[in-house]
């Protein structure tokens, strides 16, 4: 019988393929956007940053922060999904895979309160993901888990995979 | 813009777009305003990018644009008592923006009711003829009567 991988390795491979997937999307860069993970769970994270400010009275995260988070959010999970797939079938060796990003077709932003000079967190869930198009929930906060300060939903065009 | 209400109600919304942190790191800029209607700008630029394989501009800063110029749109209406807010905000994409490019978002706020202000708006790469994406938003009234 084959010896199950020891957790390292694994947990090792699963980490640098999300760190090359993070890194290979400037804009996360520019927003300070990191990704959290726990198994396949992701949590993205958006500390907070003078220069995300929309309204300096408030003050308040601008509200084009806070759609750039969700939707960065929602092409991350769909993408990983992806990898995850790779990674489990075993179809893809040490080295990280190489996928094509999902491309938006729309995203609505449904703004529930103003977003505050915090750190502000999301997770997405796939709502339903075919070979063409995909539907993506998102959901930010920030203290309060449950208190969410943006909602979103988008549609967006999946990539060919090979084959 | 001959009325001096108008303009000045240009002039401080132009101000205003132009002091909001964000849409400076993003490099805006405020071509025309006045009227309920605004069209900012924003250039190219490297660290904005979505994916590094075809250089297109994240959908995340044409939404800052869109947002940006839609709240301009509303504070610029002269029914508007001041401030405004997103309330939520659909945006379309129709095509990648050309890499390279200066991206331009026209906003128009069509109408107005005591507590909400209703927006469209279009962005163009350097061609307008096709447009990049749009956009459909409603905005709230901040300071006016319920």
């Amino acid at each position: 019988m084959k010896r199950p991988e020891p957790v390292q390795v694994i947990k090792q491979r699963r980490d640098a393929a999300l760190q090359k997937l993070v890194a290979g999307v400037p804009y996360m860069q520019f927003l300070g956007i990191q990704i959290d993970r726990r198994g396949d769970e992701l949590t993205a994270i958006l500390p907070f940053d003078d220069k995300l400010i929309g309204n300096p009275m408030l003050p308040a995260l601008h509200g084009g922060v806070t759609a750039a988070f969700l939707e960065v959010m929602a092409i991350m999970e769909l993408s990983w999904a992806m990898i995850w797939e790779d990674m489990e079938s075993g179809r893809v060796s040490d080295d990280a895979p190489r996928i094509h990003l999902p491309k938006t077709i729309d995203f609505t932003v449904d703004y529930l309160r103003s977003g505050l000079p915090r750190d502000a967190y999301a997770r997405a869930r796939i709502n339903r993901s075919g070979r063409r198009y995909a539907s993506v929930h998102v959901e930010a906060w920030q203290d309060n888990r449950a208190r969410l300060f943006a909602q979103a939903t988008g549609h967006f065009l999946m990539p060919g995979r090979d084959g | 813009m001959t009325d001096p209400e108008t303009a000045r109600r240009a002039l401080m919304a132009r101000k205003f777009i132009e002091a909001i942190p964000y849409a400076r790191v993003l490099g805006m800029d405020v071509v025309d305003i006045g009227d309920g209607r605004a069209v900012i700008g924003m250039n190219y630029d490297t660290r904005l990018v979505g994916d590094p394989e075809t250089g297109v501009i994240h959908g995340g800063a044409v939404s800052a644009l869109m947002d940006t110029c839609g709240g301009a749109a509303v504070m610029s209406h002269p029914a508007a008592p001041g401030g405004t807010a997103t309330l939520d905000l659909r945006i379309d994409y129709m095509r990648p923006a050309k890499p390279g490019d200066r991206i331009t978002a026209t906003a128009e706020c069509y109408h107005m009711t005591r507590s909400v202000a209703f927006v469209r708006a279009t962005a163009v790469d350097g061609d307008p003829s096709r447009p990049v994406a749009t956009a459909t938003g409603a905005f709230t009234i901040e300071g006016g009567k319920r």
